[in-house]
């Protein structure tokens, strides 16, 4: 690939089918820096990740916390509000999308024969421009009035009331979306460019058809926010009335465009989750995945169904009658390929050879968990049902379900599973099953009674309620508290594999098929695939 | 503080143990007093219905593959890895029962939509954090008033118990016969809130410049609370929604009250008002409409709300003074209180601003003076 022009590459033209560990890491910071290898790219984008998870965690921890009784003990509403928006915004740009796109660094290139990524320069932009976008985003705490407290949907008009710490967020959205169009980019190339010789698109693994697939939805939706929020920006500062109605605009207008691309933006999220499960539970099953040619078009028909289905978030803003059958008719559709996926899994899994080392353990947690709310997605597509549900607890239990239990614990699937690829070293299986328990139990705790706090009536962003809301919330918070300590326990686990893991073998799970398992050796060297393998 | 949260979390699983923490903890959607509650009530337990078969058919095969198909147990691997009949059939069957879910939510939703032929209509209109309630068309056509949280700050700051309702009850009850079909047209002043009764499920979003309309018909009398469902600022968690449902005669009681009270709260324009009487009248509007964001000791909130004590719009020309509160700041959460409050009131409250705290401008403005600036 000629695209590959790297600074610290090679001389070409030695004929041996090594894996080039004829010279190996660069040492020191500016290796960080610098570097143009997909696998630090790779690695910075999993640990960046991991920091904002711990972040956006903290403010989960300030919520709940203030909400464990009735009365403001801990913060003022104006405060918590701001930790309300700044921990959806943390958790998902910042957390769960780097999260995923450190995995495809990692592992596309590995997965298709390519020994980089096809534009290694924008690779190192991409991750670089992150850190940037978070300092960003955190300094609107210390700027005059305080970061802003509009929710993560960040609505109008709202927004045209907040401080300064509404245009550095702003501008921390821009930066992230930047990231994500490069990175986009880069995966689409380097899937379509560089995959070895016989790697046909339909031989590729589900987890490379997955990120193809995001990718093209980033591409067309990440823009459409930086839309939205610049005409914020102009409303705010600039004169322009797009969403004023005393301009002459429509603050609905804001939440049709940012729909449309936050409901990609579910997707965006979970199917590259799908991906890393699709690859875990036929590893553990010992079986091939079941209807690989169908996952392939479920996947592709849900990517394309979520442009269609944007106000269903909006039910209650007063639309039609005819728009609210329609945004319910093509919501309910979705439930169709993402039930044959749920099939696949489970028919997967039928007949196979099963163990259930931590990486299998998530992605059963995800399996069971995810299907959980993806039902309460089918209960909330029904408009007179969520007349009633609608920015209630409900709704915060059910996209918990689908973005932690579905691309958090996809996620911890995903590390465990590749950790002794990536590392050579092997984690301490006992840790990481006790990890995977305690996770599953506490989420559900916090999580689970949020249902029923939502059927009461409970609407989600406020920081004090009616007693007769104590128990469930109390529930909730002590969850909540053991969630966040479970997550040092990773960390833990972590730390101490790299530190004095057992060295992994190279197949380390004796069902995993893909490239990187059965032609490169553990541990990886620095650059792989110089020379591309033969697919059969 | 962390000895009181460790304290408070021994006494609720205490509470939990014992198993007698509230009278009954509400599992499902409140059944409801209209038919837009009913619809959505037999809606929910309909689909909780189809989904518990589904996820038990579902989760049943695989902890049977968890259970059988375990290494550990000897299992080999099969091969195979696809079935177009299944296949087919998993994509076909679902589609059916999605069918028949849309088909009663189809016809719940029609019939919960028709706004048609009110008895009465309301407007409602949504403040940064009060809602506003005009009787628009109808018996007791005219009446028009305000309606704000009414718990204590005490209570929410825990220097005295939390009542019942607490957070959930208001100084003027929203007032509605029962068994009429009540039109709600709902607007909002300054950002968009939300107008929800669980127990009519009314959820309709308030959007400034726009009006939007729903409907209930109350089958019972009674208390029905509500809040605001819509992210609204600061005190988004603190504008409750109490409506009465009475009959027909309490109704009409209420209405001749309501409007004799509306007379004898009429003031005369052109009364000149002493400094004394009108910064006590000023007070009250003040603590009302102004102590939300400004506090009680004029202070504000630093960096998100200015103080009025010492600043220069408040000790400076009342014309400017006036205009700020008449027409609000846009872009802030200053609102155009012109729109809510009378001549006086403002007058009042501007006259309270300008001689409290270290104030001592000694002006007294006039209604009439307020009614000026309006033109």
């Amino acid at each position: 690939m000629s695209a590959v022009i790297d600074n610290h590459a090679p001389a070409h033209g030695h004929d041996s089918h090594d894996h080039g560990d004829h010279h190996g890491a660069p040492h020191g910071l500016m290796r960080w820096v610098t570097t143009t290898n997909h696998k630090d790219i790779g690695t910075m984008y999993l640990w960046f990740s991991f920091i904002m998870f711990l972040v956006g965690g903290v403010m989960a921890l300030t919520i709940r916390a203030e909400l464990f009784e009735p009365g403001l003990q801990i913060v003022s509403p104006e405060f918590f509000n701001t930790m309300t928006t700044y921990h959806g915004l943390i958790m998902v740009f910042g957390a769960i999308m780097p999260a995923f796109v450190g995995f495809a660094n990692w592992l596309i290139p590995l997965m298709i024969g390519a020994p980089d990524m096809a534009f290694p320069r924008m690779n190192n932009w991409s991750f670089w421009l992150l850190p940037p976008a978070g300092i960003l985003l955190m300094s609107s705490f210390l700027l005059p009035g305080g970061a802003a407290g509009v929710g993560w949907t960040m609505y109008a008009p709202l927004t045209s009331q907040m401080g300064p710490g509404m245009d550095t967020t702003i501008f921390a959205v821009h930066l992230l979306g930047m990231s994500s169009i490069m990175g986009s980019i880069n995966i689409i190339t380097t899937i379509l460019n560089m995959r070895a010789p016989g790697m046909t698109m339909m031989k590729m693994p589900m987890f490379v058809w997955t990120w193809l697939i995001t990718a093209y939805l980033l591409i067309a939706v990440m823009p459409v926010l930086a839309g939205a929020v610049t005409m914020t920006l102009t409303d705010r500062h600039f004169g322009t009335s797009f969403f004023n109605a005393a301009g002459g605009g429509d603050p609905v207008l804001y939440q049709h465009i940012f729909w449309f691309f936050g409901h990609p933006e579910v997707y965006i999220i979970a199917i590259p989750a799908f991906g890393v499960v699709s690859q875990v539970i036929p590893a553990f099953s010992r079986k091939p995945l079941f209807g690989y040619a169908s996952m392939v078009y479920a996947t592709s028909s849900i990517a394309i169904l979520s442009f269609i289905v944007w106000a269903h978030h909006m039910y209650t803003v007063g639309m039609p009658v005819a728009g609210q059958l329609y945004f319910m008719y093509a919501t309910m559709l979705i439930a169709v390929p993402t039930g044959v996926k749920v099939f696949n899994w489970v028919a997967t899994m039928w007949k196979g050879s099963l163990t259930f080392e931590t990486p299998m353990l998530f992605a059963l947690g995800f399996l069971f968990l995810f299907t959980l709310g993806g039902f309460t997605g089918l209960v909330l597509s029904l408009v007179p049902v969520d007349v009633q549900l609608q920015d209630t607890y409900y709704v915060v239990a059910h996209f918990h379900y689908v973005m932690v239990a579905g691309a958090l614990f996809s996620a911890f699937a995903g590390v465990y599973f590749w950790f002794p690829k990536w590392t050579g070293k092997m984690y301490d299986e006992k840790l990481g099953k006790i990890h995977f328990w305690l996770t599953l139990v506490f989420f559900n705790m916090i999580f689970f009674v949020q249902h029923f706090l939502g059927l009461a009536g409970m609407p989600r962003r406020i920081p004090d309620y009616n007693p007769q809301f104590t128990e469930f919330n109390q529930i909730s918070t002590i969850g909540a508290f053991g969630f966040g300590l479970s997550q040092l326990l990773f960390l833990y686990i972590l730390l101490k594999a790299i530190k004095s893991g057992k060295p992994a073998e190279q197949k380390q799970w004796d069902g995993a098929d893909t490239l990187e398992w059965t032609h490169l050796p553990t541990p990886m060297p620095y650059h792989t695939f110089e020379n591309p393998p033969t697919v059969k | 503080m962390i000895k009181k949260f460790g304290a408070s979390i021994g006494s609720a699983l205490l509470a939990l143990h014992a198993g007698s923490a509230a009278a009954a903890l509400q599992l499902n959607l409140t059944p409801g007093v209209t038919v837009g509650s009913h619809v959505a009530y037999d809606l929910h337990n309909l689909m909780m219905w189809i989904i518990v078969v589904i996820f038990v058919a579902v989760f049943a095969v695989m902890f049977w593959s968890v259970y059988a198909h375990r290494k550990s147990m000897g299992h080999k691997a099969a091969n195979f890895h696809e079935n177009t009949t299944v296949e087919l059939l998993w994509t076909i069957v679902p589609i059916i029962i999605l069918i028949f879910m849309a088909w009663p939510a189809t016809k719940g939703l029609l019939m919960v939509r028709d706004t048609s032929n009110p008895d009465m209509t309301i407007k409602v209109t949504g403040y940064q954090w009060k809602w506003g309630y005009d009787y628009i068309k109808g018996e007791g056509e005219g009446i028009s008033f305000l309606s704000q949280l009414s718990t204590p700050q005490d209570q929410i700051y825990g220097k005295e118990p939390k009542g019942e309702h607490y957070l959930l009850e208001t100084d003027n009850h929203l007032v509605v016969p029962v068994g009429k079909k009540i039109r709600v047209l709902t607007t909002a002043a300054d950002v968009i809130h939300s107008w929800f009764v669980p127990a009519f499920a009314v959820k309709q979003d308030a959007i400034p410049g726009f009006v939007r309309d729903t409907w209930f018909r109350a089958e019972k009398e009674g208390e029905y609370r509500g809040q605001c469902a819509e992210l609204c600022g600061k005190d988004h968690g603190f504008m409750p929604i109490v409506v009465d449902v009475v009959s027909a005669e309490k109704y009409s009681a209420w209405v001749a009250e309501k409007k004799k009270e509306m007379a004898a709260a009429q003031d005369d324009p052109n009364k000149k008002w002493e400094l004394a009487e009108m910064k006590a009248r000023g007070e009250k509007v003040y603590a009302a409409n102004c102590v939300a964001c400004h506090q009680a000791n004029g202070q504000g909130i630093k960096g998100s709300f200015p103080a009025l004590d010492g600043s220069k719009m408040v000790t400076g020309p009342a014309e400017a003074h006036i205009d700020r509160v008449l027409n609000g700041k846009p872009g802030t959460a200053m609102a155009a209180f012109g729109k809510q409050l009378s001549d006086t009131d403002i007058a009042a409250a501007i006259t309270y601003e300008r001689n409290s705290w270290s104030n001592k401008t000694g002006n007294v403005v006039q209604p009439s003076d307020v009614k000026a600036a309006r033109k």
